[in-house]
């Protein structure tokens, strides 16, 4: 993936100077929580959407049941209505090739279209290197690139941003990017649209080249399509001359009817909109009109292995609405770069661990920045059981380097809890020694007792208790519980 | 009915309060109570954690504990246990494997308090006595993975003297998520006062869920905080009775 995020520390790390940034947290909450309203309303408008979302499930995994029969179609087709189709094994090759055509224009400049394929392979960095600069034109893309930050959201990548900030960021940026921002520039959310709209114009007018993502592919006439909401995509898809569009390989949708069941699950899940604002697709090149040297580059990069993991190619259904992202109470905390990745949230857990693997520290960490409460399998479109691939992804890495105490210490206590004997012996050896247990526990626990109080330990564990009831009840004691009063000292345990 | 008790190695160790609970509200209720001795854990803690073999022997260790039994139902007084049992069972059986029949004929009939109450009981009011206000914490397995729906807060309404107040962000995950508590200190701890607070907010005396787990998550944080709010099983409030109030 992309060079952006490496040398990230592991998520736990990341997640803590996060947690303890008030101005993040509240911009997050506040942006997530609004939005997640929002779908939550027009979601709840649908009395199909079950049956949408198994739709969208389903189409998802016939498509990559058949991934190979697919991309060859969408690869005649697109060919025969005049693109050329590039195909990428990596980031590397991707980059390379997308280097070589942008030079074959004569062109250092190109426009770019939101779009996370292009970041997963830090694409920008690689036109930089070989002396290309590319204008991010999507709103809140620009404004990640202006401060030199990493996006954080996958559909608003400026998230963690207020107003107060994008507005010092314009003004103290845009000049050395193209046209400054205006004189007196205020944090209006008008007046922010404005100078972005002007500084961008200038852009669209004189870019030859442009560069975008898709989100979906139609296999049967090799047409992309592309969802946003401020219709600046649509400028850098009709002006330039030249579009390279680079395309995972699971955008995949074999036929336009397919194509309908998205255009309703995407924007309910996405910006709770009913309705997607500009659409755009384009199917080669069409004589006089548009781009006239068309390209699609069909990006790997981890899938094909992803896809061979019958848990973990699920997350290969994703269409990238952020729904779980907005909903989870861990992403709402730990902010979008603690996930070290340009896929954050749940969907960045288990995505990036998967199209990486798991040797690095921070991909090792990610399918653990989870609480497995389920809220992101309940709002994912197509049904993505994350809490599933989260689980088997541990699996992954618990067996690996690095886990050998907890693997020790995971197998002891499986020997006591194999065991009622050991387990009892384990529960009165903790009700002897109850008083001694200290306040702040050593090693990973300290964690735990750092802004938590541990429960106090009862003077015996259930089991003895229902010894004796037994005993009670063979005698006709009635409950023989003893005036049921609690044995709980500590009364609010 | 003749019920068998799975009383979790959590409550068994650290709750008892909530096994005692559980077995005097069903004796009340005219039941049969049995609690077969070679329990243990359900391997939830492995299981989640990515040790899978571990979790496998214990779920062996589980549906042979409890198929013998004879039991009609049988009552985890745990959503995220009985979850582990119905839901994650049949993914940890190899297919046609021991366990994989052990878990198809055993699984149904594992029910958390309030499903065993309302759907198998058909009962509601099971004549308790709770002079408290009390807010309700839905915790996340039992929302999203047994879909408990509104049967706890029907079993609640029905107590006497007790005064339900909403909490607000109900829905939003405690932070506690077994090992997650662990190994993102940081995380759980922010979820964890977000929920303390909203609870807080509530005004109410106690609150009160379906997973000693969550509640000792939710405890641990409110006593830090001195908030002043209770956690009380719910089995504990629906076997409190004028004449053997739960003290709180
Ligand atoms: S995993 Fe599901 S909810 Fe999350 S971004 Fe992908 S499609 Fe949307």
């Amino acid at each position: 993936m992309s060079s952006t995020f490496i040398g990230m520390p592991s998520f736990p790390a990341a997640a803590r100077q996060a947690v303890q940034d008030a101005q993040l947290r509240h911009n997050l909450r506040k942006a997530t929580h609004t939005i997640r309203g929002k779908r939550g309303e027009v979601v709840g408008e649908l009395d199909d959407w079950a049956e949408l979302r198994d739709a969208g499930r389903a189409i998802k995994d016939r498509t990559l049941r058949h991934l190979d029969r697919y991309l060859e179609q969408l690869e005649e087709q697109a060919t025969g209505a005049g693109a050329t189709v590039h195909w990428a094994a990596d980031a590397e090759e991707a980059n390379a090739i997308v280097t070589r055509l942008v030079r074959a224009t004569g062109e250092r400049e190109v426009v770019k279209v939101k779009s996370m394929a292009t970041q997963e392979i830090g694409l920008n960095e690689a036109l930089a290197q070989a002396g290309i600069t590319a204008y991010e034109t999507d709103l809140a893309e620009l404004i990640v690139q202006l401060s030199d930050d990493f996006p954080s959201h996958i559909l608003v990548p400026a998230i963690h941003r207020n107003r107060a900030e994008i507005r010092e960021i314009f003004a103290r940026r845009m000049a050395e990017w193209g046209v400054p921002a205006p004189d007196g520039l205020g944090d209006d959310p008008r007046e922010l649209a404005e100078a972005a709209r002007v500084h961008l114009r200038e852009k669209f007018l004189t870019a030859k080249v442009a560069v975008s993502g898709a989100n979906f592919a139609v296999a049967e006439t090799g047409s992309l399509v592309v969802l946003e909401s401020e219709g600046n995509g649509r400028m850098c898809l009709t002006l330039p001359e030249t579009l390279i569009s680079v395309v995972g390989i699971e955008k995949l949708v074999p036929t336009w009817a397919d194509l309908e069941v998205f255009m309703q699950l995407l924007p309910r899940s996405s910006t709770g909109e009913r309705m997607n604002p500009y659409s755009s697709v384009w199917t080669g090149a069409t004589p006089g009109d548009g781009p006239q040297d068309v390209h699609l580059v069909l990006l790997d990069n981890g899938r094909t292995d992803t896809l061979a993991d019958r848990v973990g190619r699920q997350a290969l259904r994703c269409i990238r609405c952020s729904a779980c992202l907005n909903i989870c109470p861990v992403y709402e905390r730990s902010g979008g770069h603690s996930y070290g990745s340009v896929y954050p949230g749940p969907i960045g857990a288990v995505l990036t661990p998967q199209l990486r693997g798991v040797q690095g520290s921070m991909e090792a960490s990610l399918p653990y920045a989870s609480s497995l409460c389920g809220a992101c399998y309940e709002v994912c479109p197509v049904a993505i059981d994350i809490p599933e691939i989260l689980v088997h992804l541990r699996e992954r890495v618990a067996s690996g380097p690095g886990h050998a105490a907890e693997r020790a210490a995971m197998a002891a206590a499986e020997t006591v809890l194999g065991d009622h004997r050991l387990l009892h012996m384990a529960q009165r050896a903790a009700s002897a020694a109850r008083g001694a247990v200290p306040r702040r526990l050593p090693g990973p626990g300290a964690g735990w007792t750092d802004t938590r109080d541990i429960p106090d330990i009862p003077p015996r564990p259930f089991r003895d208790w229902w010894r004796e009831h037994e005993k009670e009840r063979a005698r006709g004691g009635g409950s023989g519980d003893a005036g049921g009063r609690t044995e709980h000292e500590g009364g609010d345990r | 009915m003749r019920i068998a008790l799975f009383i979790t190695c959590v409550n068994d160790t650290l709750y008892p309060d909530t096994g005692r609970a559980v077995v005097r509200l069903l004796e009340r209720l005219g039941h049969e109570v049995v609690f077969p001795e070679a329990q243990t854990c359900c391997g939830q803690m492995h299981y989640n954690t990515g040790y899978r073999r571990d979790a496998q022997r214990l779920a062996v260790r589980f549906v042979t504990t409890f198929a013998g039994t004879g039991a009609d139902a049988v009552l985890a007084p745990s959503a995220s246990c009985a979850a582990m049992i119905r839901d994650n069972y049949p993914r940890l059986a190899e297919e046609g494997s021991r366990l994989a029949r052990a878990t198809a004929e055993l699984a149904p009939r594992v029910h958390d308090l309030s499903e065993l109450l309302v759907d198998v009981l058909g009962v509601t009011d099971v004549g308790a006595y709770f002079p408290h206000t009390v807010t309700y914490h839905p915790t996340c397995h039992g929302l999203r993975l047994l879909g408990l729906g509104d049967r706890p807060y029907r079993l609640l309404r029905e107590v006497r003297g007790l005064e339900l107040k909403e909490l607000p962000g109900a829905e939003e995950c405690c932070g506690f998520g077994g090992t997650f508590a662990v190994k993102n200190p940081d995380v759980s701890a922010a979820m964890g006062s977000d929920k303390a607070r909203g609870i807080a907010s509530t005004g109410a005396e106690v609150v009160c869920a379906v997973d000693n787990s969550c509640l000792m998550h939710i405890g641990g944080t409110l006593r830090r905080e001195r908030a002043g709010v209770k956690t009380v099983h719910l089995a504990e409030i629906l076997a409190s009775t004028e004449q053997e109030p739960a003290r709180v």
